[in-house]
């Protein structure tokens, strides 16, 4: 593996509560090389949002505590002054968010808010900025770019307007793009333009994170894949390995709990019972054993990420026996799919 | 066990009948100009769903999917055309002369957060429709949303707790509860697992089945996620624009798209490679986006976007038509017969 | 645009119209007040009180005296006051406008500054002991009564420390606008009184806005970018934050304008139309009253109309709705 360009260790993430203290992220690490695609699912609560937030210090509340190293290009950003970060905040790392009907500012103009971008970082002069707005938003396939970029945010669709908070986040050429559920908003054919888009801008040579609920979209586009549960690391490891063979057993109830467009049609589903962790009830095992069909006593101790058999890139994080995790998964696929009453999520 | 095993005693009779719906709303003038525009949410959706099955109805935003559910079930009122249900028509029926065929037909709605009275807690939401269609003492009531709780595999303990002390997933539970208590024969569902988690969405999908199953329900069930459509359709209707553009069984419609409009939605879903043997479908990236519904363009309203489109489309309207094996298309020149 | 400006100026007309009727019933149809005997003085003979109702031309049927009314108002301009005969209301009018709009305009410039610097303080510093510090101001503010912070004022200004710390300020009243320096000299307690009770709403109000803002989508954004704070702050948060602020500011301002600055123009001896409209209500002075409701209606719906205009120049998604 070449040098990291982004490399996470032990990265904590707690909120101080009334009635305590909320663990969102508990030690994670992981490594983004350059140029490569990683794709981080799991579901609401799963903490994949707050430790990308985390990462380039993006959450503002006090009462956050943020511990453990991220070290860009061998620097750490937790230990940046501000001035610093703000620096490498929109520069070498840029970020994309969910929500595109929410994501620019009302009151100005699609191409005032990237030219503002990329005076934030290179002294150009107002006009050169407004030239390179208008290239950028031709880059991302806005049509008729020139009259657009004066256009405001809100004379634009939600895929259009995806695209301009894409072609800011573009503007000052970044390493490495972070991007939180950007297609979730956008109607299934807009997804695929976007998706389109991050190919080619990775195709450029930036690293994407891309954070997705979406197991499809992972599968379409990452390289390497790193599912999260309970704020830590359930699975990691190249997106062929983890589709095709699977470990954790919440990433089989993942794979397997989506209804497909193609393959064989159930009239049930298997599901994973019980509803997510919530980042305020970890239990000190494994995060996932209260939701586990297979958890025994080993999993009341908290399980390190390891590799399998063979697959010293393919990680995860689970005491079962390395070796028959194919035939488990299809025991518990079967077993879940028959069972009404199992469904029901425990009683809270 | 497939959908197709499924029986129910009136199974195939025609339950609700749609005639060339439409729903227009017009909107206002701006202080500029004084040409009045029309907003045209549905228009001319006819569609016939039979007792027992499941039909889908599947678009991307705007499309007119919630407008044309919400018009079958008379939550809003028609700007023309007719909606029959159990062989009564309830287009043109007055406010009193609706409710008493309001017990037979439910919505569940898609944010069960804002459709659920926060204020109210959970088994007086479910009692609410039973009081309302006065079902009986308050005894018979308590006995009922308890039943009925259970149904939705909620527990006892929960029937005095608020909305906001539930999961999205629960709150899902009671929605599903409250459409249940009346004793409906049909269920429109609006997007109701789009706000739910993955492993949360499968638990509700097969609740809806297990109801149907021990209910004989007969579902509407609208949502953009074609996987979800796919997998709880018998039939489905695919709409573009406020129209049907394609209308036929889930397997014939998954193999083999027959309007242009659908080849393309499907070979966007982003499929899971999982190994298996499943070759990928060719992939049609559609160029701009969904024409506004107050513009529509002239002839077939995919056009504009139709990697196939010819002159004729620009001309004509296509109307859907049935083919010969039992699907409708409204494609001049559709892709499969 | 010709088309918006000439529906509001319909409804413009139509308002003050609604406005001038509603005067004139509650003086004139309302029962037990009898105009006539207030201009007649106490006791009068019925004989007196007769001749006075001929001569005010109170005799004719409502309509007419309405029409009357109107026409020596806006046609004519030469309406009477009912109590102080041969003095006419519009030149009384046209002298008070002046001192309010000196006072109105000079405390909103005040009351903004401050209001907007306030707010956004507080708000940048949420969570920090000069938060709750700012807002406390604000309260005190708010809740002291102009009549009473005015006498205090006053009190102050020119009797307790009028000797020693306070010998340059003026005595209370109006200077015009010929003389600049005097001008502001009479104005600036009057000014800082009033600005005081609306620089603590505004702040209050910019506060929560500004706070809202800093949780929005788009200010992550602009942090994502690389921006500094300051610039967070002022360019993203509080740009957006201004749009409700502006439509509040011109409702206050057009009443102020209007003649709701009342009681600051009272206790500071200021001629001006809150005075004037104040002194013809306790004498019950129907011509004054309908002049300066007239008047009042008038800032009123002008202000709305500014801020409709405003508001299209803020905030970008108003301009084609």
């Amino acid at each position: 593996m070449p040098e990291p360009l982004l490399d996470v260790r032990d990265l904590r993430v707690s909120f101080r509560t009334r009635t305590g203290t909320v663990t969102a992220v508990d030690g994670l690490s992981f490594a983004v090389p350059p140029g490569e695609i990683l794709g981080v699912v799991g579901e609401s609560g799963s903490g994949k949002s707050v430790s990308m937030l985390a990462v380039l210090r993006l959450i503002t509340n006090p009462n956050v505590l943020v511990s453990g190293e991220v070290l860009f290009r061998g620097r750490d950003l937790l230990a940046l002054p501000a001035d610093e970060m703000r620096a490498v905040r929109g520069r070498e790392i840029a970020m994309v968010f969910q929500d595109p009907m929410t994501a620019l500012t009302p009151v100005y103009t699609v191409g005032w808010q990237i030219a503002e971008q990329i005076r934030a970082h290179e002294r150009v002069s107002r006009k050169a900025a407004h030239a390179r707005a208008v290239e950028l938003l031709s880059d991302v396939g806005i049509p008729d770019a020139a009259s657009r970029v004066n256009a405001y945010p809100h004379e634009f669709s939600g895929g259009m307007r995806q695209r301009a908070v894409i072609a800011i986040a573009l503007s000052c050429d970044p390493a490495l793009l972070i991007a939180d559920e950007p297609t979730t908003a956008l109607d299934v054919t807009v997804q695929a333009q976007i998706l389109d888009l991050m190919r080619e801008l990775n195709a450029r040579g930036s690293a994407v994170v891309l954070i997705t609920h979406d197991m499809g979209v992972v599968s379409q586009i990452a390289d390497r894949v790193l599912v999260m549960y309970g704020g830590r690391a359930a699975e990691e490891g190249p997106r062929r390995a983890v589709f095709h063979g699977p470990r954790h057993p919440y990433t089989w109830g993942l794979l397997d709990s989506v209804p497909r467009v193609g393959g064989p049609r159930l009239r049930r589903l298997p599901t994973i019972a019980g509803v997510p962790v919530s980042p305020g009830s970890l239990p000190e095992g494994c995060a996932f054993a209260p939701r586990c069909r297979l958890r025994h006593e080993r999993c009341d101790e908290r399980p390190e990420l390891s590799a399998g058999p063979g697959a010293g890139a393919h990680r995860d994080a689970c005491w079962l026996p390395a070796d028959h995790r194919a035939a488990l998964r299809l025991t518990t696929r079967t077993a879940t799919a028959g069972a009404k009453d199992l469904d029901a999520e425990a009683a809270s | 066990m497939t959908t197709q095993d499924m029986t129910t005693p009136t199974r195939g009779d025609v339950l609700l009948r749609a005639t060339d719906v439409t729903k227009h709303y017009p909107l206002r003038a701006d202080g500029f100009s004084r040409h009045r525009r029309t907003l045209r949410a549905v228009d001319g959706v006819s569609l016939e769903v039979r007792a027992g099955e499941t039909l889908g109805i599947v678009g991307e935003s705007g499309c007119g999917k919630s407008t044309l559910g919400r018009c079958l079930v008379r939550l809003t009122e028609l700007t023309g055309g007719r909606v029959e249900f159990d062989g009564q028509d309830i287009s043109g029926l007055s406010t009193r002369r609706l409710r008493p065929v309001r017990p037979g037909m439910q919505l569940v709605f898609q944010d069960p957060q804002a459709s659920l009275n926060p204020r109210r807690r959970a088994g007086d939401i479910v009692a609410e429709p039973l009081l309302v269609h006065r079902y009986g003492d308050a005894a018979a009531v308590r006995r009922r949303v308890a039943e009925l709780f259970d149904v939705v595999g909620l527990s006892a303990a929960h029937l005095d707790r608020y909305p906001h002390e539930f999961s999205g997933g629960q709150r899902q539970r009671i929605g599903i509860a409250r459409a249940l208590a009346t004793g409906p024969k049909l269920i429109v569902a609006d997007e109701p697992v789009s706000a739910l988690d993955v492993s949360i969405q499968a638990q509700v999908l097969n609740l809806f089945a297990d109801l149907q199953d021990e209910f004989a329900l007969t579902y509407v069930f609208i949502a953009h996620d074609l996987g979800v459509v796919r997998h709880v359709s018998d039939r489905i209707a695919v709409m573009y624009l406020g129209e049907i553009v394609e209308l036929a069984g889930t397997e014939e419609l998954y193999e083999a798209p027959a309007h242009p409009y659908t080849q393309a939605l499907l070979s966007a879903v982003p499929e899971i490679d999982d190994g298996s043997d499943a070759s990928p479908r060719e992939r049609i990236v559609l160029t701009g986006e969904v024409p506004s519904p107050v513009d529509r363009p002239t002839g077939c309203p995919f056009r504009t976007r139709c990697p196939y489109a010819r002159e004729q489309c620009a001309l004509e309207r296509p109307r859907l038509t049935p083919t010969a094996s039992g699907r409708s298309v409204a494609c001049h020149f559709p892709l499969a017969g | 645009m010709l088309h918006f400006a000439l529906k509001r100026f319909a409804s413009a007309l139509l308002v003050m119209f609604a406005i001038s009727v509603l005067v004139f019933l509650i003086f004139f149809a309302t029962p037990g007040v009898d105009p006539a005997a207030r201009i007649a003085g106490r006791n009068a003979d019925p004989a007196t009180l007769a001749q006075v109702r001929h001569s005010f031309g109170l005799d004719r049927p409502m309509p007419v005296r309405y029409l009357l009314m109107m026409r020596h108002l806006l046609v004519d301009r030469d309406l009477e006051s009912f109590v102080n005969r041969g003095s006419r209301v519009i030149p009384q009018i046209v002298q008070a406008t002046p001192v309010t709009l000196s006072l109105v305009v000079g405390a909103a410039v005040i009351w903004m500054v401050a209001g907007i610097l306030m707010g956004t303080a507080a708000a940048a510093l949420r969570g920090r002991a000069a938060d709750p510090l700012i807002m406390l101001v604000g309260v005190v503010g708010v809740s002291l009564p102009a009549y009473w912070l005015g006498e205090v004022v006053n009190l102050v200004t020119q009797k307790q420390l009028h000797g020693s710390l306070f010998s340059w300020v003026p005595p209370p009243g109006y200077v015009g606008l010929a003389h600049p320096g005097q001008w502001a000299l009479h104005m600036l307690f009057p000014w800082l009184t009033l600005a005081l009770l609306y620089a603590g709403i505004y702040a209050r109000l910019l506060r929560g806005e500004v706070v809202t803002a800093l949780g929005e989508d788009y200010v992550r954004t602009a942090r994502a970018k690389g921006l500094s704070e300051r610039r967070i702050l002022v360019r993203h948060a509080l740009r957006c934050s201004l749009i409700p602020i502006v439509s509040l500011f011109g409702l206050d301002f057009g009443a102020l304008v209007g003649g709701a600055a009342l009681l600051t123009e009272v206790v500071f001896g200021l001629p001006g139309i809150g005075k004037l409209t104040y002194d013809a209500l306790q004498n019950l002075d129907l011509p004054v009253i309908m002049g300066t409701v007239l008047y009042a209606a008038f800032f009123v719906v002008l202000a709305n109309a500014l801020v409709d205009i405003l508001y299209a120049r803020l905030d970008p998604r108003a301009r084609h709705a």
